[in-house]
């Protein structure tokens, strides 16, 4: 009846799992008993959880990143607090648990922060900056996200209901074979994968179609924001390559469960070809993360340099480049394995030319600060932040690129450091500064500069103290992943890494607090115009909030920097563009499809991992009538009346007429 | 803007070029300047394009462990070339069924499109009973998946184009209950050009699945 599932799969042994996930099943149970106590939850379900909003699809997105960051971070201060202790003795995490804990760290931060934090910015953002209405496909972006956030439940779930992997963040076979890692922990992360896998290639799918058919009327492809050229190229390797990812855990999942035998030892299988094939995905992964981070970079550095950015064309190409080269590179991952000289230097040559147009691109930043009246602003600090961390990343991933160097280093915290380096100081870092940049336009107020600015150093100070000493115990020769260890020279560099962790959790504390603050401050906060940073792109000329149109008439772009050109106008003329003619428009109705959709698909993932086989069955075919149902309905779309267009849009108007007054022609 | 027709193409009564099938450009000045079936057609070729893309990392898969036989059986002791003979006849003719239906659903005739539809159906399922009754006899011969890497492979491939087919078959009921419960609407029309894109997708895969494992199989 339960498949494999038997009250031994709960942890009653282990009190930090169960202390931490009965912490999280409060506050869950706490949050679900105000809401319906407080009457929100037709709220919630009307205007969130069914929503088809873009806007409000990208907020959800940011949401569980952030959440989840937390967990990740969790999972981060165990690790650093049990090296620091681990010196000659157990520490306090046996290593069944210790493994359990780096690999959903791994898992987490990567496919349940990272992921969704950018993913959620680009949907947010990208139809505001082409002046669309919404993206191609509404619901669709809808299912995408909630499947994601089945995802990450499933992962969640293994913290209470049996094991998570204790493989590393990416299996590799042998060790994940069933032979060596008989339990559930496997399958729950091969599962959740699976499943959040599907949601972010249909937002892969959506988002390229968006940014390459739907426009305001002018904005060609060579006018569109940077922001948009990245999400493209990210986009468009999301597509490429998350399919690789599915086959190559759908070839796993059939070993474990149907004795096939592509990575197993016996039968013919071929582990090296696991290598091959998850790093084929997952260095192109590197840069579907770094390259929406560039993006926001690009447009930050703009907007508070108050010029244009520099090079836009040869930051174009250097994107599509990269979106390119990034395909060809994976190797170096695994130049240990035995590929032969001539593979490795041919890898390596290639995995250095791809820091070419990484470096055309901080040239071109750095040279659009050049002569600006920058303004130190949150996102700005971050920016300038990443650009001195990235740059100190990608010099030891050239380093790491060269062959008989990485035999030295590979695998060794080395390792560790340049990955999080690049990661840390580069999506995490753009990630930051796209929050505190566009958290204005999606909520109407700014957030707390001075608690921003502090959060800032905190991240930024700790990152060097957490993770500089790793590259020097990689140099020392300690091997990621160590659950204790003996050497008396590693543990000083060690016990300042935990206080780099313990620096970086001030950080986090004070972003929490900057959010608190600046929610209670709202009102003087506030944005009335929609324009709170004298911004360039599109996204700026509409409200803060803006309403759920976006635009109430599609403006027409004549050049780059499209907003930026018709403020010019205005503030020259000294008054706004004559009042446009408004008409009725029809907007995509709010469906459950998304949300019930992943209801389902979440007891389908769960069966699937003990082996519930009608679970899964009953899972499958509710997902199947969902569909059906969903493409039953007679109504697609509502029409919003010409007046109420024009009366939200009149408010606007009225709130810049007022701003224009303070407004000074520029040069 | 390319896609961009303020009106539908004269010459082409039914709009089966190129271009907005009786469907308007967005009114009131608002929404997408490309119509709805054009972003839709495009959305779904960049989809299938991942999927091919998904079947891909499986041939690859295949190329590497064909030799992988563990001392099993090969290709060219297991395939018979008139079944999948037969096989490809199937699926290649509900390729052409298909492009009649949607021509059928364009147009408006019901009897071209279900008749065209139910052909397509018989065709795809009995491509999807040929293909199970191999499978079935390569396990009852103790030549299952788990045989060897080379089997693995090529169940995984072969069986992967087989799900895709049979949910295809799935889908195509689906599309046939909604024209008949709704008629020839706009987002049906859209949902039918999707189903036969997917359809004729899968006899490209098909083509390279029949040349890499079948023919290259038995004349090794």
């Amino acid at each position: 009846m339960l498949g494999k599932l038997t009250w031994a799969a709960v942890p009653f042994d282990q009190p930090i799992p169960l202390i931490a996930a009965a912490m999280v099943g409060l506050v869950i149970f706490g949050v679900l008993v105000w809401v319906t106590v407080k009457g929100y939850l037709p709220y919630l379900w009307h205007e969130w959880i069914t929503s088809v909003d873009h806007k409000r699809i990208g907020i959800m997105y940011t949401l569980l990143a952030m959440v989840m960051l937390l967990r990740g971070f969790s999972d981060a201060i165990m690790m650093r607090s049990q090296q620091a202790m681990a010196y000659r003795s157990e520490g306090y995490l046996p290593p069944e648990h210790y493994d359990q804990i780096f690999s959903a760290h791994g898992t987490l931060m990567i496919f349940f922060v990272a992921m969704p934090f950018v993913i959620g910015l680009m949907n947010f953002v990208v139809p505001l900056q082409l002046g669309a209405r919404d993206v191609a496909f509404p619901t669709l972006n809808s299912v995408g996200f909630w499947l994601t956030a089945t995802g990450a439940l499933l992962v969640n779930i293994s913290l209470v209901v049996g094991e998570f992997a204790r493989t590393g963040w990416l299996p590799y076979p042998p060790l994940s074979e069933l032979t060596y890692s008989p339990g559930v922990g496997v399958d729950y992360y091969l599962w959740s994968l699976e499943i959040s896998g599907v949601g972010t290639l249909l937002s892969g799918v959506n988002l390229v179609t968006t940014v390459l058919k739907i426009h305001a009327p002018g904005m060609t492809y060579m006018r569109m924001p940077m922001f948009c050229w990245t999400t493209l190229a990210a986009n468009l390797l999301i597509v490429a390559a998350f399919p690789i990812l599915t086959a190559t855990l759908a070839m796993l999942l059939l070993d474990r469960n149907l004795g096939f035998h592509f990575f197993t030892n016996t039968g013919g299988g071929n582990v090296m070809m696991f290598m091959n094939l998850i790093w084929a995905w997952g260095h192109p992964e590197v840069y579907i993360l770094i390259l929406p981070a560039f993006g926001i970079f690009s447009e930050v550095i703009a907007t508070f340099s108050r010029k244009p950015l520099f090079g836009y064309r040869s930051m174009v190409m250097a994107t599509m480049v990269i979106c390119l080269l990034s395909f060809t590179v994976w190797l170096h991952h695994f130049f240990t394995m035995g590929a032969g000289a001539d593979v490795n230097a041919i890898f390596g040559i290639a995995s250095m030319i791809i820091a070419v147009p990484t470096g055309v691109k901080v040239f071109n930043w750095l040279f659009t600060m050049y002569g600006g009246r920058v303004v130190f602003t949150p996102p700005i600090l971050w920016s300038i932040g990443f650009m001195v961390t990235f740059v100190i990343g990608g010099m030891t991933g050239v380093l790491l690129a060269v062959p008989p160097a990485d035999f030295v280093l590979h695998n060794s915290l080395f390792l560790v450091a340049h990955f999080h380096n690049v990661i840390i100081g580069g999506v995490l870092f753009g990630a930051f500064a796209g929050y505190n940049y566009w958290f204005p336009k999606a909520f109407g107020f700014r957030l707390h500069e001075g608690l921003g600015k502090a959060a800032f150093w905190c991240w930024f100070i700790g990152f060097y103290l957490a993770f500089m000493p790793l590259y020097v115990v990689g140099l020392m020769g300690m091997t990621r992943r160590m659950q204790h260890y003996d050497v008396a020279a590693w543990r000083p560099w060690l016990l300042i890494a935990a206080l780099g962790a313990a620096v970086i959790l001030c950080g986090i504390i004070l972003q929490i607090a900057q959010l608190t603050v600046s929610i209670r401050h709202r009102e003087e906060l506030r944005d009335e115009t929609g324009d709170p940073w004298n911004g360039r792109s599109l996204e700026w000329a509409t409200a803060s909030p803006p309403p759920v149109f976006n635009f109430a008439v599609l403006p027409h772009i004549q050049g780059e920097d499209a907003y930026w050109d018709i403020k010019q106008r205005a503030i020259e003329q000294a008054r706004l563009g004559d009042e446009p003619a408004y008409t009725e428009i029809e907007m995509p109705k709010n469906s459950p499809t998304g949300f019930i959709c992943a209801f389902f698909a979440t007891f389908m993932g769960f069966a699937l991992i003990w082996h519930i086989w009608w679970l899964v069955a009953v899972g499958a075919l509710g997902a199947f009538t969902t569909f059906v149902v969903f493409a039953w309905r007679d109504e697609d779309e509502y029409i919003i009346p010409a007046d109420e267009v024009a009366k939200i849009d009149r408010a606007n108007r009225s709130a810049r007429r007022e701003a224009l007054v303070h407004l000074q022609p520029v040069q | 803007m390319s896609g961009f027709q303020a009106t539908a193409g004269h010459g082409d009564p039914h709009s089966l070029g190129h271009g907005a099938a009786r469907e308007h450009l967005p009114k009131h000045g608002g929404g997408h300047l490309v119509s709805k079936r054009i972003v839709t057609g495009y959305g779904f070729w960049i989809f299938l394009l991942s999927d091919i893309i998904m079947f891909s990392a499986f041939f690859a898969t295949y190329a590497v462990l064909v030799g992988a036989t563990a001392d099993g059986p090969s290709g060219h002791d297991l395939f018979d070339l008139r079944n999948v003979g037969v096989e490809t006849a199937c699926l290649l003719l509900s390729s052409f069924t298909c492009g009649i239906a949607s021509i059928g659903a364009m147009t408006h005739r019901s009897l071209w499109f279900y008749g065209a539809m139910t052909a397509t159906f018989v065709l795809g399922a009995a491509f999807v009973g040929l293909e199970l009754r191999e499978f079935a006899g390569m396990i009852a011969q103790g030549n299952g998946p788990s045989r060897s890497a080379f089997l693995s492979a090529f169940f995984t491939l072969v069986g992967c184009h087989g799900m895709h087919v049979s949910l295809g078959l799935l889908w195509l009921l689906t599309m046939m209950a909604q024209v008949y419960a709704k008629g020839y609407r706009d987002d049906i029309l859209r949902r039918i050009l999707c189903f036969s894109l997917f359809w004729h997708a899968l006899d490209i895969i098909w083509v390279g699945l029949f040349t890499v494992v079948y023919l290259m199989g038995v004349g090794q």
